[in-house]
């Protein structure tokens, strides 16, 4: 009580209010510091679409385009790759690819607008590393018996197929993302844009 | 107590010299603060091989700052390519490695010293738990060493994506990578952390920024206080008993020698035989088999392709295989989430040891067969988990460390219990010189 009485509460008030408009003001002083760090005007214009000619892609390769800095994979699959697709249903994580990882019109058993092309971003779900091409079955390829081909990524082992689809029990948390994508004739795609222009 | 106020001043004996120091006492500490800290600091007398590692990080931390001051002369934080195809960053570490007059010693020092510095603080650490140097009442150094601990990390972090070879990148990739996992936040954090949706020259320029400036600011800043609570409180020895307890009649410990010049001289001894090591590994293995320089890393950095097997330097990977381990999702989250949480609370329970040991006594010395066990077991782990973080996932090497990874948290977690049933033998009154 005696210890009380010699506080002086208007002078105690000033100074909760001062500390308390002082904080604020560090706070707001945060902001042009932190939003400092986002990507930059530049880096936000350098996402532009891509323009690709498949022509040459014969069946059963594949090519790799940048796009916003990220790899691209174009696969023109054969009909062998393709069949190895409905047997995995029950092997994969998430084999109707309810997840949204592609745009509607790829949410299909190939994940693709035309059957045999696949294009898909060529970064692991997991933790960014850019898996690689297993295509050859089992031990062909330094995997198991019973692998039907797809990708390996070498970082944390998460495997996927040929629709890059993601195997059960994986780091990887999801199916491989496809970008939004158009034909813009029988042979050439624009990547990172379609129709609804998105 | 330490005289490292500044009450005791210097009374000159007429020399020049002595006119200059009573003038410099008057008006800054410098006589206290040399006797508070070095030739009054009283450390006890039986210090053996362990005690090296302290003084060495300094000179470490030392050597890292001097080399890295001149190799910032020469180095460009640039991602964009020069005329000749390559990464402009990356040609400035060649330049410095085929061109800079010495160059290549620079580089080779501050490469080397990296993993040098890993090696001593981990001798250091491991020091602190064969005799309890973390226990009551040194936690706040412990837990000031702690925060070292993960300012270097980062600071090895940042420091690696600067040559921009292809383990630099995807090294940077999957760790900036790790913070997407977090829920709700995590993918917008990333990009933030990077600058870009990929990691780019904006990555590269900022990782430049707290490599050379924000980490070793706070690195520095962080010693002092390891070393300012040390000197508070005292050091510990290998017989974990406190030297303040019994002291003369002058007040200074019975068993306290002064720390200048006794173990300044000691550490000389092994400040001559680490830098005969040190020098061994720069003039003819710098790339240390290719553990401390990894051979991708003489690769530009590849945004489309991944090299066939990324690792991190060794010094992370018993943390990475932590990591790996980690491949059940629970409750609704995924298994990537946990595998960020189980590795960063691998590094973060180090802080909470002097809370989780109940044990009598604080000595390796005196303590009983289950917690000489459990340490036995748990650097057997961590090397075998450091061993697995370098080799390329499979499957037994995935079972091995999530074995590994229930032995290394079980240290910490059971510690309470074991510490506490363990057999003991109670401390001596005073310090042995065995």
């Amino acid at each position: 009580m005696s210890k009380e009485n010699k506080v002086d509460c208007g002078r105690r008030r000033l100074i909760v209010a001062t500390a308390a408009v002082g904080g604020a003001g560090a706070v707001a002083a945060l902001v042009p510091f932190v939003a400092s760090m986002l990507p930059s005007e530049r880096a936000k214009a350098a996402g532009a679409p891509v323009e690709v000619d498949i022509s040459k892609l014969e069946p059963g390769q594949m090519m790799t385009v940048e796009w916003r800095g990220k790899p691209v994979w174009i696969i023109n699959r054969t009909k062998d790759m393709l069949d190895t697709l409905p047997k995995l249903a029950d092997a994969v994580a998430d084999p109707k690819s309810e997840k949204e990882q592609q745009p509607a019109y790829c949410q299909n058993e190939t994940r693709s607008i035309k059957p045999e092309v696949l294009v898909a971003v060529g970064i692991c779900t997991h933790l960014g590393c850019s898996p690689s091409a297993k295509f050859k079955h089992g031990a062909e390829e330094g995997m198991s018996g019973d692998w039907l081909g797809g990708f390996l990524c070498p970082c944390h082992g998460s495997t996927f197929d040929f629709a890059g689809r993601v195997y059960k029990a994986k780091p990887a948390p999801t199916n491989l993302e496809v970008p939004p994508h158009m034909y813009l004739s029988d042979t050439r795609i624009l990547i990172g844009e379609d129709k609804k222009g998105a | 107590m330490a005289a490292n106020t500044n009450f005791e001043k210097y009374k000159s004996d007429g020399s020049i010299g002595g006119n200059v120091l009573e003038w410099v006492d008057a008006r800054f500490p410098a006589t206290s603060m040399w006797k508070g800290h070095l030739s009054e600091y009283y450390a006890p007398k039986n210090f053996n091989f362990w005690y090296f590692f302290g003084s060495l990080a300094l000179l470490v931390l030392v050597l890292q700052i001097v080399t890295g001051i001149f190799l910032v002369m020469h180095f460009k934080p640039d991602a964009s390519l020069n005329a000749a195809g390559v990464p402009v960053a990356f040609a400035s570490v060649e330049y410095i490695m085929r061109d800079v007059p010495w160059g290549w010693l620079i580089r080779y020092m501050h490469s080397t010293g990296a993993s040098a510095f890993f090696i001593v603080v981990f001798l250091h650490m491991f020091r602190g738990m064969l005799y309890g140097s973390y226990r009551k009442p040194r936690e706040l150094i412990w837990l000031f060493g702690v925060g070292i601990f993960l300012c270097l990390m980062g600071e090895a972090f940042f420091g690696y994506l600067l040559p921009w070879g292809q383990m630099s990148f995807w090294g940077a990739q999957v760790i900036v990578n790790l913070f997407s996992a977090i829920p709700l936040i995590g993918p917008d954090l990333s990009v933030w952390l990077r600058g870009d949706f990929v990691v780019g020259d904006a990555t590269l320029n900022r990782f430049f920024s707290f490599h050379v400036i924000a980490m070793p600011l706070v690195l520095i800043g962080l010693v002092a206080a390891h070393i300012l609570a040390l000197h508070e409180v005292g050091s510990n020895n290998p017989d974990g008993v406190e030297i303040k307890k019994l002291k003369d009649e002058n007040g200074h410990p019975l068993d306290g020698i002064p720390f200048h010049p006794y173990y300044t001289v000691k550490d000389i001894v092994g400040v001559v035989v680490f830098l005969m090591v040190f020098s061994c590994v720069v003039f003819f293995a710098p790339e240390g088999g290719g553990y401390f320089l990894e051979y991708n890393n003489f690769i530009p950095a590849d945004p489309l392709k991944t090299p066939p097997h990324i690792a991190p330097v060794w010094y992370f990977t018993p943390f990475y295989s932590i990591l790996r381990a980690m491949v059940w999702p629970i409750l609704g989250l995924d298994a990537k989430f946990w595998g960020v949480v189980a590795m960063g609370a691998s590094v973060v329970i180090f802080a909470f040891l002097p809370w989780l040991d109940r044990s009598p006594v604080k000595s390796i010395r005196y303590r009983g067969p289950i917690y000489k066990t459990f340490l036995t077991l748990f650097v057997i782990c961590f090397v075998i988990l450091g061993y697995l973080g370098t080799q390329p996932p499979s499957y037994w090497g995935e079972k091995v460390s999530q074995v590994c990874s229930l032995i290394y948290f079980g240290f910490f977690l059971l510690m309470p219990w074991y510490s506490k049933v363990d057999k003991y033998t109670p401390e001596p009154e005073r310090v042995t010189m065995k």
